[in-house]
């Protein structure tokens, strides 16, 4: 088999486009398996037209991120939820 | 956290060779807001017909106010490390945006002992976190395990035979694959459990561990580590992607 | 677009060819994938084409290869700017696979062994505009290419050349694909520079 993906790291760069916080530090639950683990160590196929990240478990796609030249679009449908953690209030 | 992440143009200031294929950049950045050890940038480059593409690429020492260090080993065919390590000059400029990354990073402040785990190129980050280390005159308790294919690709030799012999509590391993230097015992082959246990820390210290390198690399390694009874939940890793390049 | 790095050169040979805009010429030809390659053992392999009221046309690996084939010469063009130019393939027309196929539908939603989807109006499928490719440049298609079998629709932007094709569910109505869903393009034409929704 190939290793044809990076890790989430690669994803802090077009994330902090859009959010605030670090999103690779956040755990993310897999819609298709259950399986929760960081962003950080989702599967992530860049060598595409956006980034695809997927579920090391099961494959599954958990994010998609499309950066055109004016937008980002943003696809979380295979996450079921996300977990950020953020400094106490 | 700082406003909405842009594109920043760095100049390259110096150059420090590494191997014969890898070399640090010391960027100067204008306006740098500084970042924690283990962080990276993406960098873009772009020629004259609008063509652009980007990489990331780990900081590989703290940040001196506006001078951030980026060491880059050039792959083959890779036409981004192929331009930093053989045509980018003192004097040219380069777009990089960052810090980013919060996971794969250690902050100085904490105390609990630490394993360093690298593949080849993956000691860069890993070496931000040494430098930042003893900056912060910090005691955490740190081993570095540096897996390399031969003496000629090791990065930052004299540097950690330094530290290993002056900061205290930093213990420094390095491991060949391919060809070992006379006199050192280990034969060559692959980081493996026995390298883990040896010249890591037992599970029951609860040493977070830092893996970097190849995926294949940091996969074999995380899992070993587990196998070891290391708890998955403190093991962060950070692996190359076929976009090395 | 950012500023220029002084000396850098995408790794190219320059042509004097008419591309479409926006694109530069590529020699190599790029793997470009959205997950891991799928592994299809020819004897499962299947090619399905379902039509709107659920009739389902099947080949299997041997079948395909059964058909009459033909060798298209042509030129691509990847989204993600690469044009490759003269390239040949050899597999089956889809005219020749639509050819029993009762239908009234007017798009086509395309599916992929590993999940990928992409959609297209089914007058781009046919009329000589569309393939499922098995060979590349005289030898069977790499995996990491698409094999065993990829479509292949030159026309419009690469994506839509869906690799390991698994089949083409004819609809009356459009659906977005995996990449037309976040983003891209529903149509993609090189020509017009369809990258992008709304462009």
């Amino acid at each position: 088999m190939t290793q044809d993906y990076q890790d989430g790291n690669a994803l802090a760069g077009p994330l902090a486009e859009l959010f605030a916080v670090d999103v690779t530090a956040a755990s993310g639950r897999c819609v298709s398996c259950g399986h929760t683990g960081r962003v950080a160590d989702l599967r992530v196929y860049a060598q595409a037209p956006g980034w695809v990240a997927r579920c090391p478990g099961c494959e599954h796609v958990m994010l998609r991120l499309v950066r055109s030249p004016d937008a980002a679009w943003l696809d979380l449908q295979g996450t079921l939820s996300l977990r950020v953690p953020l400094p106490p209030s | 956290m700082s406003a909405r992440l842009e594109w920043r143009v760095a100049k390259l200031a110096g150059v420090h060779h590494e191997t014969a294929t890898a070399r640090t950049l010391q960027l100067d950045v204008p306006g740098w807001p500084g970042h924690v050890p283990g962080q990276h940038v993406d960098v873009r480059l772009t020629d004259e017909d609008g063509y652009s593409t980007q990489r990331s690429y780990s900081l590989a020492a703290p940040a001196d106010s506006d001078r951030v260090e980026l060491t880059v080993q050039r792959v083959k065919d890779g036409e981004v490390s192929e331009y930093l390590t053989d045509t980018f000059s003192v004097g040219d400029p380069l777009e990089l945006r960052g810090p980013v990354g919060g996971w794969f990073v250690w902050h100085p402040s904490r105390t609990g002992p630490v394993l360093l785990v690298a593949g080849g190129s993956g000691i860069v980050p890993l070496m931000a976190m040494v430098r930042a280390r003893r900056q912060a005159r910090s005691r955490a308790p740190f081993r570095l395990i540096h897996s390399v294919r031969s003496p000629s690709d090791q990065f930052y030799a004299s540097e950690l035979r330094r530290v290993a012999r002056d900061d205290g509590g930093l213990d420094v391993a390095t491991l060949y694959t391919r060809s070992a230097p006379t006199g050192v015992p280990r034969p060559p082959r692959r980081v493996g459990a026995a390298d883990l246990e040896q010249y890591g820390w037992p599970p029951q210290f609860e040493p977070t561990c830092y893996v970097c390198g190849p995926t294949g690399f940091v996969e074999k390694v995380a899992n070993t580590l587990v196998g070891l009874g290391h708890d998955p939940r403190r093991i962060r890793t950070e692996r190359f992607g076929p976009t090395g390049g | 677009m950012g500023i220029v790095s002084p000396g850098f050169r995408r790794k190219r040979r320059d042509e004097d060819v008419e591309l479409p805009p926006g694109q530069y010429l590529t020699e190599d030809f790029p793997v470009l994938s959205a997950g891991p390659t799928p592994n299809i053992p020819l004897d499962r392999w299947q090619f399905t084409i379902s039509s709107e009221i659920g009739q389902e046309y099947r080949w299997t690996w041997d079948e395909l290869l059964e058909l009459p084939a033909e060798e298209p010469t042509v030129d691509i063009h990847c989204v993600t700017k690469w044009s490759k130019l003269g390239t040949t393939w050899r597999g089956v027309s889809l005219d020749l696979l639509m050819e029993d196929v009762e239908t009234t539908a007017d798009y086509a939603l395309v599916h992929s062994y590993g999940g990928y989807t992409t959609n297209l109006p089914l007058e781009d499928l046919l009329d000589g505009k569309a393939w499922v490719v098995y060979e590349f440049e005289g030898s069977e298609l790499a995996p990491q290419h698409g094999g065993p079998a990829r479509l292949l629709v030159p026309h419009l932007y690469f994506w839509k050349s869906a690799k390991w094709v698994r089949g083409i569910q004819l609809q009356e109505f459009d659906e977005p694909g995996f990449w037309e869903s976040v983003g891209y393009n529903n149509y993609g034409d090189p020509w017009r520079e369809q990258r992008y929704a709304g462009d």
